[in-house]
């Protein structure tokens, strides 16, 4: 058998999990999920598939992997949820085990394939079809869970304390003022106009991220809040888990808590997969067709500052950059042309990539895949070659990832390529080059 | 304001200043002209006083009550909020250590941490969370529990302020320790003491309205979910749970399950509501308990609330917020969204103005009478009986009635100015 990047990988959420299954089990809980939590849906995509693969050419796993076609969508469908289907789930633990394998780790869930399939069938849809009898049935790479644990447990995705949280906001309050004296993150003011709400990374390792957002939100003079309650983290990784009871549970607090706080809109901060969870997934779990409340992305709220004109740029930022456009909201929700307003605004040179837009390819990090840990970051490099040659025809030294996925994952990439490049967040140039009105200035 | 508070509330309003007329208590320009920064406003529920934390110099904060200031300073003043009973409390740092401050008095226990104030419905007893040692727990002014946890989330205090809950990890757990994790190591504390059961999960706690029982939301297994009193859990499971609350005068327990696939509403384990919906919660009871009301969803992307299980014909795309019933019981009004425009609904039916935002629906003392306060364009306006306010508002917060209801009192902020007025029900719109 040919070894793979992924074939000596240990991953206790998933070796020990499905040895532990028995036969009766796995077809109580597949036969539930297709019966009763997936219906038509399901069925129509399983019916209309015609197995012409012309998903295949779309995915960066299958491209990067010399177009093996145990990678392409249609291949990772075959093996898993067809089956499945065929044989009435009537399957043993290591095909469980490699069922998560693939649905988890070899699939971002990115939706690039839907655009290539004839019938527009959410292949991804199907994926996580997959995930959800794997976390009903326990199987699940460990890392991954252990996110979704955090979730169930302190309704954040990195356990983070709630005196950590907001002793965390205080402190970038001040660290703010050192730019502008008059920054302010103004915790539980009832009645702002905007919540901002973020993932759990920002405050656990990438703080000084809130400290931009203070000195942005003083600039353009917003009337803004935070929660110093849980409900504050729009992340939701129970969503790629396939643990939808908790990804409900968390996306109820999320709108909630901006309900109580009796807010007009949520801004969120640079993050993809949450925009998905938070304005798609979370609330047609609950039963609301739209989101509750307003919610507008980092970059479309930045696109309104910069073409309003109340952020206004002082000089531009000088360094070759070029982007990433994040599924879930170019893709997912034609932020694209917004987007490259915000870059072109705020830098001199800018190199766009090819493909690009929703034709990008996905950093192969977002979907869950880089939350399932170290032992899979091999394999997770080796399914985004294609990443790291359009990264380098560009010629560009930063890319610019309003995502805290595809950021992570664009500097795996730049470091397993040796791309010599660097990743920054569109706040971090922002701050850099917005003009501070002069009574702001202190 | 729960349905204890909003009684409570009631008796003391009888002593407050009924006088027709307006007073002008305090120049918030004055107040901002004195002190480097001046945060978030809050009034006391008798309207006499406004206050807000104030900076006086760098590292340096305290609280302004309408044009004075608390004597002491602190390296930090937040949160600072009136009490019901109209004491101003506020979250402080002293010497890197944190505290509670009373009315300008901090407590003499000092910690790592203190945050999320809760108050007793009579104003009598503050809680707060409390960190020391990286050790958990609640302390009620200014007495900490004697047992403190490893992790500690949601909690609660007993309606008369003695007793506090909450939620709190009772067994050490190692990164990525998903076999542990799903072995249980959440419980609930109730006055620092756990329960002996574990389970995978516990939110939301409540105490019954006499502060005997407790009951909280749990999960036991990946997808198994139920609620658990003083401990023990329903011997059934369900698909997921939203959190529960407590029968104001038999002290059953009422929460929403999820039953193969549909929301039902149960009460000590039976299913208490013949209805099945897509979605349901935030359920209350009127104050005789007589009545039942919650938030559900019929069809998918539609809200209303249903009352006794009969759901209003009227339903909502965008949200229904929190039912609110009348004293007497007989009517309900709750907070609903539509295209992006907020309003109150009575009874079913919306009022014909919408806002910007509203806030939560006010009865009158008889029931007859509903007031709000809204925002639009930027200013904020009285609603009443579904008729809207020429006054506009600065700031404006929860109107009150008099315990006769027969006045209103508003407070609210105009040129610069806080201002305290009573008006008659009938000069309300004038």
């Amino acid at each position: 058998m040919k070894e793979t990047p992924e074939s000596k990988v240990v991953d206790p959420g998933i070796d020990e999990t499905s040895r532990r299954l028995t036969p009766e089990k796995i077809q109580r809980v597949v036969k539930h999920v297709l019966n009763k939590e997936t219906a038509s849906r399901l069925q129509v995509y399983l019916d209309t598939c015609v197995r012409c693969g012309l998903c295949a050419e779309a995915c960066h796993t299958y491209l990067s992997r010399d177009k093996d076609p145990n990678f392409s969508p249609v291949g990772k469908v075959k093996a898993t949820l067809w089956e499945l289907v065929k044989r009435d789930g009537k399957v043993d633990g290591e095909f469980v085990r490699n069922m998560a394998r693939i649905a988890f780790t070899e699939c971002s869930v990115c939706r690039r394939c839907s655009m290539y399939c004839p019938f527009g069938i959410d292949i991804a849809y199907l994926l996580l079809t997959v995930r959800r009898i794997c976390s009903l049935l326990g199987v699940v790479p460990l890392y991954l869970q252990d996110t979704t644990n955090s979730h169930a447990a302190t309704q954040n995705q990195m356990w983070v304390q709630q005196d950590e949280w907001i002793d965390t906001l205080q402190w970038q309050e001040e660290e703010s003022q050192f730019e502008i004296p008059s920054c302010r993150i103004p915790l539980e003011k009832e009645g702002a106009d905007v919540m901002y709400s973020v993932i759990a990374p920002e405050p656990k390792i990438l703080a000084q991220l809130l400290g931009n957002m203070a000195q942005i939100f003083a600039v353009a003079g917003e009337n803004w809040t935070m929660p110093a309650t849980d409900g504050w983290d729009n992340s939701n990784m129970a969503m790629y888990s396939g643990d939808f009871e908790i990804m409900g549970r968390v996306e109820r607090l999320h709108w909630e808590t901006a309900a109580r706080l009796r807010v007009k809109k949520i801004v969120m901060g640079e993050c993809g997969h949450a925009f998905r969870g938070a304005v798609y997934d979370g609330p047609r779990w609950l039963g609301w067709q739209f989101p509750p409340i307003p919610m507008v992305h980092a970059i479309e709220y930045y696109y309104d500052l910069l073409s309003s004109g109340r952020i206004k740029v002082r000089e531009k930022y000088k360094e070759h950059v070029t982007i990433q456009d994040p599924c879930n909201t170019v893709r997912g929700r034609g932020l694209g042309d917004k987007l490259r307003y915000v870059v072109n605004a705020l830098c001199e040179n800018f190199t766009d990539v090819t493909p690009k837009q929703e034709h990008n390819y996905c950093c192969a990090a977002g979907g869950g895949v880089i939350n399932c840990g170290p032992p899979w970051k091999r394999s997770r490099m080796v399914s985004n070659r294609v990443k790291a040659e359009q990264l380098a025809a560009t010629g560009a030294d930063i890319v610019i990832t309003p995502c805290h996925n595809c950021h992570s994952g664009i500097e795996d990439i730049i470091g397993h390529y040796d791309l010599g490049m660097h990743v920054k967040f569109i706040s971090e140039i922002m701050v850099e080059v917005m003009e501070v009105p002069e009574h702001l200035k202190g | 304001m729960t349905l204890v508070r909003q009684e409570i509330h009631e008796m003391k309003a009888k002593n407050w200043d009924w006088q027709i007329g307006t007073r002008v208590l305090a120049d918030l320009a004055k107040v901002r002209s004195s002190y480097a920064r001046v945060d978030e406003l809050d009034v006391s529920p008798d309207g006499e006083l406004i206050a807000a934390p104030v900076k006086l110099e760098e590292g340096s904060f305290t609280a302004c009550i309408n044009e004075e200031r608390w004597p002491d300073s602190y390296e930090i003043c937040w949160f600072v909020r009136f009490t019901p009973a109209g004491k101003l409390i506020a979250l402080v740092r002293i010497d890197d250590e944190w505290t509670v401050a009373v009315d300008g008095v901090p407590w003499e226990e000092r910690f790592e941490y203190v945050w999320n104030p809760r108050f007793s419905a009579d104003g009598s007893s503050v809680a707060v969370a409390s960190k020391r040692d990286n050790l958990y727990g609640i302390t009620i002014n200014g007495k900490p529990w004697g047992t403190t946890f490893q992790g500690m989330r949601d909690f609660c205090i007993s309606p008369d302020g003695t007793r506090s809950a909450a939620t709190v990890q009772v067994a050490p757990l190692a990164e990525a320790d998903v076999p542990a994790f799903f072995a249980g190591v959440w419980s609930v504390a109730v006055d620092g003491k756990a329960w002996n059961n574990r389970f995978v999960n516990a939110w939301n706690p409540v105490f019954s309205s006499d502060g005997q029982k407790v009951a909280v939301e749990i999960r036991t297994d990946i997808c198994d979910y139920a609620i658990a009193v003083d401990g023990d859990p329903w011997p059934s499971r369900y698909g997921g749970v939203w959190a529960p609350i407590c029968h104001p005068v038999d002290g059953g327990v009422i929460a929403p399950a999820r039953l193969d696939g549909a929301w039902v509403l149960m009460k000590d384990g039976n299913q208490m509501w013949d209805g099945r919906y897509n979605q349901l919660w935030l359920q209350q009871c009127s104050r005789d308990g007589k009545r039942v009301a919650a938030v559900v969803s019929p069809v998918f992307g539609k809200w209303t609330v249903a009352v006794d299980d009969v759901p209003w014909r009227r339903v909502f795309g965008d949200m229904v917020q929190q039912p609110v019933f009348s004293p007497d019981g007989k009517h309900v009004a709750a907070v609903v969204k539509e295209n992006n425009r907020w309003t109150i609904a009575l009874d079913g039916e919306p009022v014909a103005a919408d806002f910007d935002m509203i806030w939560d629906p006010v009865f009158s003392p008889c029931g007859s009478h509903v007031v709000a306060r809204a925002e639009r364009g930027g200013k904020y306006l009285v609603l009443y009986d579904g008729r809207t306010g020429r006054t506009a508002y600065d700031r404006l917060w929860e109107p009150v009635f008099s315990s006769d209801g027969r006045q209103v009192m508003l407070r609210y902020v105009r040129d610069d100015k806080y201002c305290r007025q009573v008006v008659s029900l009938n000069d309300l719109l004038k």
